[in-house]
């Protein structure tokens, strides 16, 4: 699209729509709503990791003063989860338990002091089962009974889900190899941790259920809404609440969103449920801890022959997202290096841990951690510079990658060149204890294929206009990232407007036409075009009249768009003569991405009409007596395509740093006798003020052929390399190796004393554990310039064969 | 179970928690211990007299009712938000005296006759305080939730330090967590506000 005019408001750093409110506490969270006879709820969940209910008895509860329900899982017996293959999940359990915190009953009652204490009076009866809890114990036949039925699983029945796939001749490409090295990484499962613990409110009047909640895809909430409660959608609301942090967290459809409607419709009173700190670490859905073995074929020269991946992920009680997660651990490799036979094999399995799901990045950082790293030794083994193999290996723009993903735009290189210069890596001074480490990374701008499959847009934008000015109306869910700030930037812009003149109502499926939701960093690029779309035809209707007005014949171009005004008159008259010449005024826009998946089962998962690219350096000082890693300066540079609003774009990426300087160092989701280890704030490390380091941002702007205004994400990408990058700066400072994720100080120790025995100076996992993963899915490579897409591509495939 | 109408929950809650088994205890005492004893005995309630952005509010409450219960829930101010109610997280402060205090941790008695300070006090969306102007100004609230607490904290620091250096923000907010902005547009709006109140 050609941006021949002078821009206004796009790329201009420009405050966020809502700030006033965020910063004078007038947002209105989910947790802030209080609506007249409201109840509040407690959930009632299992203290064992795994064991059969034999019965539940809440008759003590009900009769409790101030108790105004009780249900248990025979009242909401439907099952539900996020993806349709992954049907696992009750709001309340009745038949059986999997992790510490699964949900079996609930109380509505006038005070939370009355729900807690009639949570306390309910009798469960539990049978113990024998609980599964590592990834080996998982994929072997199990002691007692598998965690979900075998209709769900594969065998040894708590295997969710199995892919393997071979694209290209691998032997052929290692037999071409000079060299071949092997690795073994293990990334470790951390959780979100938003400030804002999940809250939702619920009201039924006249048959129409209305729910709040702090949620990131009111569209998904509202499909579970309707599938368990048995209620058709058009009798249910949901609506997005002010949001108080996701980070993936609040992706799901959760058991107390369901719970408060069914409350709300048993007492005919709105209830609230806001879950504790401490039940938000069990809600989790966060990273998946993930083992990955990697093996690389490369020449002489550096450039690599054939790569080989394995990954297990631990998934946690539930499927969630997990489904596209284990693809997500593999997929994405070959977006940034140039892999020309590649082999990747995935296992998730259940065990009796909070349920895994997505987290900033999801499914990715854990296979960018291996295969930065592992490259990096396969480089030093060449006895050449790790930035120069990568550099030989990265993809060009506009390619086809060997699994089929379509690579537009991409600043790989112009990224890799900031962080150089910047960091002055070259030059950097060799100190025992200080080091440096690079790494480079790509994401999806949106999943290419929605959750569930239709022919629908993933984004729908309606403009309206009348007498009073325009309004957008939009199913996008502002989380904190901008997206209300991004409509109305977009609107704006088109409209010759400020983005405050522009009204927003959005993230409310009764007013607002659906959007997917805040996942998988979809939103500027979907959200964004369609409301592109409606802008432009919005626009259009605009000038027509006013040209009409004005008596201007001809090249309606001449009318000018700006400042408030279109040609002569102020945009409110502009409304007016629009309103008078056509009647009732609104535009739609939508948007779609094109089917860009390759000709094979499975191909859903990890196209994106576009992808993000990062670099990294991160710098380190490392004592060597205490194992302590203090990242000390951090230079990221991030192809962002086009930064529609360059402060929001700049928050993202020193967020996503943050987030990752958490997971490198400190983070991590486990357990000891099925109970999460450290379940509080204050035992769950997370970086204060005090932890972060200057973080240097660089905007790289590849100016994307399908984004609005050539913008790509920026959300989740910019985590990626910082994790690879700090372990590697940690190598170059003492000369280990941490191949697993946090970086602890105990971890260092250990390492330094292996090395100190002569043995080899490295910290991290020793095996994969033995899995046949059967035979592999064999795909053709694609033509590498074959830029096709949607039914061209589907027909010059099936020309092929 | 007792088989009476009239069930006491405290005892309920003592059985359930007997039949826990060791390893969930210290799962639930954190709260259920803490709602036992509450239960066990007649709830007290107090009035209380608190000054709250400079007006006095009348209340009558629970005496264990957290200062921060009572701000959102009798005195319906909303901005002060909380993110753990156990001292850890820093997002319910609010000033007592000028000084940060977690809301979650002080009971209305111990504040009684003393100004306290929310989110609603610092400034209006009309008329913002100068930090506010700045977090707004330069992205320092993203999802928002933990600005009012670190806005508080940092007035109180502005207040006894005006011109503080990077690492005396650092170590004054420390105790605040915050997950969206990785800290620096926040570091970044406290010197900007600084600055800016420093030249009047």
């Amino acid at each position: 699209m050609a941006e021949e005019r002078r821009l206004r408001v796009i790329g201009k750093p420009l405050p966020r729509v809502d700030a006033a409110a965020k910063v004078t506490g007038m947002a209105t969270y989910a947790d802030d709503i209080q609506l007249p006879r409201m109840l509040h709820c407690k959930i009632l969940r299992s203290p064992y990791p795994h064991a059969r209910i034999l019965s539940v008895d809440a008759s003590a509860a009900r009769r409790i003063s101030g108790v105004k329900a009780v249900i248990t899982g025979q009242d909401l017996p439907e099952r539900y989860g996020i993806m349709p293959v992954s049907q696992d999940e009750r709001a309340l359990e009745f038949e059986k338990v999997r992790y510490v915190g699964d949900p079996v009953a609930a109380v509505a009652a006038v005070d939370e002091e009355t729900a807690a204490a009639a949570l306390d009076a309910i009798q469960v009866r539990y049978q113990q089962l024998q609980p599964v809890m590592t990834i080996e114990e998982a994929l072997r036949e199990p002691a007692d009974e598998p965690i979900h039925e075998p209709a769900l699983t594969r065998r040894p029945f708590n295997v969710h889900r199995l892919i393997s796939y071979e694209f290209g001749d691998l032997e052929a490409g290692f037999a071409r190899a000079d060299l071949v090295r092997e690795d073994l990484f293990f990334y470790q499962g951390s959780t979100h941790l938003p400030m804002e613990q999940h809250s939702a409110v619920a009201t039924y009047v006249d048959g129409r259920l209305t729910l709040w909640s702090s949620t990131q895809v009111v569209h998904y909430v509202h499909r579970a809404l309707s599938k368990v409660l048995g209620l058709p959608m058009e009798r249910i609301r949901v609506i997005g609440a002010a949001h108080g942090g996701g980070f993936g967290g609040k992706t799901d459809p959760f058991s107390h969103e369901i719970v408060v409607s069914k409350l709300a419709m048993i007492t005919g009173r709105p209830v609230k449920c806001t879950l504790t700190r401490e039940e938000v670490f069990y809600a989790h859905r966060g990273r998946h801890p993930v083992l990955v073995w990697m093996r690389t074929g490369v020449t002489r020269e550096g450039r690599i022959t054939a790569m080989h991946v394995r990954t297990a992920l631990d998934g946690g009680a539930y499927g969630s997202y997990g489904a596209a997660t284990v693809f997500y651990t593999g997929m994405l490799q070959t977006v940034t290096y140039d892999i020309p036979a590649y082999k990747f094999e995935g296992v998730r399995v259940f065990t009796n841990k909070a349920p895994c799901g997505p987290k900033r990045g999801h499914g990715t950082p854990q296979g960018r951690f291996a295969i930065e790293l592992h490259l990096d030794k396969v480089a030093r083994d060449l006895g050449m510079d790790p930035i120069d193999l990568k550099r030989r290996n990265f993809v060009k723009p506009f390619t086809r990658a060997v699994n089929w993903l379509r690579i537009t735009s991409c600043g790989l290189e112009e990224c890799t060149e900031k962080v150089l210069q910047a960091s002055g890596f070259r030059e950097r001074e060799r100190r025992p204890g200080r080091g440096m480490g690079f790494a480079v990374s790509a994401y999806m701008s949106g999943a290419g294929t929605a959750i569930y499959w239709n022919d629908m847009p993933h984004s729908e934008v309606q403009l309206k206009v009348d007498r009073t000015g325009v309004t957008v109306y939009c199913g996008a869910m502002e989380i904190g990232q901008g997206s209300d700030s991004v409509l109305a930037a977009i609107v704006a812009e088109e409209l010759g407007l400020e983005p405050g003149d522009v009204r927003l109502v959005t993230a409310d499926t009764d007013t607002t036409p659906i959007d997917l939701g805040s996942y998988s960093s979809r939103v500027t690029f979907m959200a964004g075009n369609a409301a592109l779309e409606a802008a432009r035809k919005l626009r259009r209707l605009l000038v027509e009249a006013v040209a009409e007005r004005m008596g201007v014949h001809g090249d309606l171009e001449e009318i000018e768009v700006g400042g408030g005004r279109i040609g002569d008159l102020s945009f409110r008259e502009a409304c007016e003569v629009a309103t008078a010449r056509f009647g009732a005024l609104s535009t739609n826009g939508s948007y779609r991405p094109p089917r860009i998946g390759g000709p094979f089962k499975g191909s859903g998962v990890g196209p994106s009409p576009a992808y993000s690219y990062s670099a990294c350096v991160v710098a380190v000082e490392a004592d060597a007596r205490t194992g302590l890693v203090r990242p000390t300066r951090v230079w990221i540079a991030h192809d962002v395509g086009r930064a529609i609003n360059p402060l929001l774009v700049v928050g993202q990426i020193e967020g996503s740093v943050y987030m990752a300087l958490g997971e490198a160092l400190m983070e991590e989701q486990t357990y000891r006798k099925a109970l999460h280890k450290w379940p509080s704030m204050l035992e769950y490390k997370s970086p204060t003020f005090l932890d972060v380091p200057e973080i240097e941002t660089f905007l790289v702007e590849t100016m994307d052929p399908e984004g609005p205004y050539g913008a790509k994400e920026a959300g989740q990408g910019p985590l990626l390399p910082v994790v690879p990058a700090l372990v590697a700066a940690v190598h170059d400072a003492l000369g280990i190796w941490i191949d697993e994720i946090p970086v602890t100080p105990e971890k260092v120790l250990r390492a330094l004393d292996a090395k100190a025995r002569g043995e080899p100076g490295r910290y991290g996992p020793r095996r994969f554990p033995e899995f046949d993963f059967g035979p592999p899915i064999r795909v053709e490579p694609p033509d590498p310039s074959d830029l096709r897409v949607g039914e061209e591509l589907v027909r010059a495939f099936a020309g092929e064969r | 179970m007792n088989d009476g109408r009239t069930l006491s929950p405290g005892q309920a809650s003592f059985n359930i928690t007997n039949d826990l088994p060791t390893v969930w205890r210290p799962i639930y005492t954190q709260t259920r211990f803490i709602m036992l004893n509450e239960l066990d005995r007649p709830v007290e309630r107090r009035a209380f007299t608190l000054w709250v952005n400079g007006e006095e509010a009348h209340v009558l409450v629970p005496v264990h009712k957290t200062l921060l219960e009572v701000l959102r829930e009798d005195l319906r101010l909303t901005g002060t938000k909380h993110g753990c109610e156990l001292g850890e997280c820093g997002t319910c402060t609010v000033l007592v005296d000028g000084q940060p205090q977690l809301s979650c941790l002080v009971l209305p008695i111990q504040v009684e006759g003393r100004q306290i300070t929310t989110v609603e006090g610092l400034g209006t969306t009309s008329r913002l305080h100068p930090l506010q102007e700045a977090f707004a100004a330069l992205g320092a609230a993203q999802c928002g939730y933990c600005t009012p607490g670190i806005l508080l904290a940092s007035a109180a620091l502005l207040e006894r330090n005006p011109r503080p250096s990077r690492q005396e923000v650092a170590e004054a907010l420390a105790g605040n967590l915050c997950r969206c902005t990785g800290y620096v547009k926040i570091l970044e709006a406290v010197e900007l506000a600084a600055r800016r109140m420093a030249d009047g």
